[in-house]
């Protein structure tokens, strides 16, 4: 068994709003929003940012919500880079313009990750539920490139968008991005309660990790594709985060301290928050962080594998969504009981065709923990 | 795309090489991407500035190492080519 050791963490994703002017109906935020009365302030932020530092981080994400509804993004980014952090902006773009994007830019932003919703223009913005949102968003790219700023494009991919993928990758080309990013929705928060009409199928996962294996050969050297293979479709789970409490962590708006961004559906854990909690306190101590660091919680069959040094067991909430207790191993293993239950699922939910999505709203409609229970294998089926 | 002698690599615009105080090592970094690369490692990235070829790298470097041209040509190729792979380094005239 594997002590857990404890070594400073890589990076960090510092979620600095949850408001949004979008409505993705897989925003990997939580569905109990934080709300802007209750994020940290200014100053709050940029003693994260020296402390982050000086723990070890290298590297912080800008996140929301969207960042950039946060009026005081530049003093930010300034602080965090003279903190001596990597910056990183996630955002939609929506709220840029090129004045704001040379102040980034002069602050010492490093790159950005603008998001796009489809190749389509119609139905990205309809996902986003933000009208024109595309047109604005391409308008934004060029506007990064022409400042000089990295740009990586990111999009989420699912059942209904995959179909377009030759061209979205076209558009990253086109836009002089460095970088795309294809990232198949995570089914937690609001991804969960709209899996049934995102999932795709083996089929369209299949034809994405061909076609864009077809476009990392023609583009080497001029654009990195980025992409694996979901979850739900893999015969083994990934290292969440790199291993909990091992390289990365979540800061929310309201300054909680999290081991990944969906661990606040874990029930009964405790989260250290920053206003009360020296950073490295948290990371190196907290009940929270030190819940599943390590291979020494792991039942079998995980426990006695070779791959749980590799894997770390896969994702926890996945296992607490999927399997009904966080401590389980992810049913994405096939060495999981209920990995066949999941192939399954995945061929019901695909068969049902359904296009029914909930946008993200200020409140889910109903009850979303208790919601959530139904979306597991073990209520599902046993 | 192959990198080859005449190729001009550089770090992407998103790269960034740095001293890193806490772990005492560099630290070569992009979204996403984090790696430790050894001093020869160091003195290869360095050298790619958009402005120097290929070929004027490795002869650059035999010199330093006082080490025969080919092997390094060889090896500095394998690296960066290792790196274009990730997207850290770039090899073509695309947008700056």
């Amino acid at each position: 068994m594997t002590p857990a050791r404890v070594e400073p963490p890589l990076a960090f994703l510092a979620e600095l709003t949850h408001r949004c002017p979008l409505q993705c109906p897989y925003c990997s935020n939580p569905l109990e929003l934080v709300g802007g009365r209750a994020e940290l302030s200014t100053a709050e932020w940029i003693t994260v940012f020296e402390d982050a530092a000086r723990l070890g981080v290298m590297q912080v994400h800008l996140s929301g919500g969207e960042p950039t509804a946060r009026r005081d993004l530049v003093g930010l980014v300034r602080a965090a880079e003279q903190a001596g952090l990597y910056t990183n902006l996630i955002t939609s773009g929506v709220l840029l313009d090129r004045r704001k994007i040379d102040d980034l830019a002069a602050a010492g932003l490093r790159h950005i990750q603008l998001s796009i919703q489809d190749a389509d223009p119609a139905e990205a913005d309809r996902i986003a539920a933000y009208p024109q949102a595309h047109l604005k968003k391409l308008a934004v790219a060029r506007e990064i490139r022409s400042a000089g700023l990295a740009l990586t494009l990111n999009v989420v991919v699912h059942r209904r968008n995959l179909p377009r993928l030759d061209g979205i990758i076209d558009i990253a080309v086109d836009l002089g991005a460095e970088r795309l990013e294809v990232a198949h929705a995570q089914y937690h928060g609001w991804a969960l309660i709209n899996r049934a009409a995102l999932m795709p199928s083996q089929d369209q996962v299949q034809s994405a990790v061909a076609t864009i294996a077809a476009a990392a050969r023609r583009l080497h050297g001029r654009m990195q594709i980025d992409h694996v293979v979901p979850d739900y479709h893999a015969r083994r789970p990934k290292a969440c985060m790199g291993g909990w409490g091992r390289r990365f962590f979540v800061i929310a708006p309201d300054g909680a301290m999290l081991p990944c961004h969906a661990a606040t559906s874990i029930p009964g854990m405790s989260f250290p928050n920053v206003r009360t909690t020296a950073l490295k306190a948290a990371w190196d101590d907290s009940a929270a962080f030190t819940a599943f660091r390590g291979t020494a919680w792991m039942a079998e069959p995980c426990r006695s594998c070779e791959f749980r040094d590799v894997d770390f067991g896969g994702c926890r909430c996945q296992a607490l969504t999927l399997a009904g207790h966080a401590a389980a191993t992810d049913p994405v293993c096939d060495r999981s009981p209920l990995h066949d239950k999941l192939q399954a699922l995945v061929e019901r939910e695909v068969a049902s065709g359904t296009s029914s999505l909930q946008l993200r709203r200020p409140k889910p409609s109903s009850r979303a923990s208790d919601r959530s229970r139904e979306y597991g294998l073990v209520t599902l089926i046993d | 795309m192959s990198i080859e002698g005449s190729s001009k690599p550089r770090l992407a615009d998103s790269a960034t090489l740095r001293w890193d105080k806490v772990r005492d090592k560099w630290v070569l970094q992009s979204p996403e991407r984090l790696f430790f690369p050894d001093d020869v490692a160091v003195s290869v990235i360095s050298l790619c500035d958009g402005q120097r070829t290929l070929q004027s790298i490795t002869d650059e470097l035999a010199r330093e190492f006082d080490a025969p041209a080919t092997a390094i040509y060889d090896d500095t190729v394998e690296l960066l080519k290792g790196l274009a792979a990730e997207g850290v380094i770039v090899h073509d005239a695309g947008p700056r």
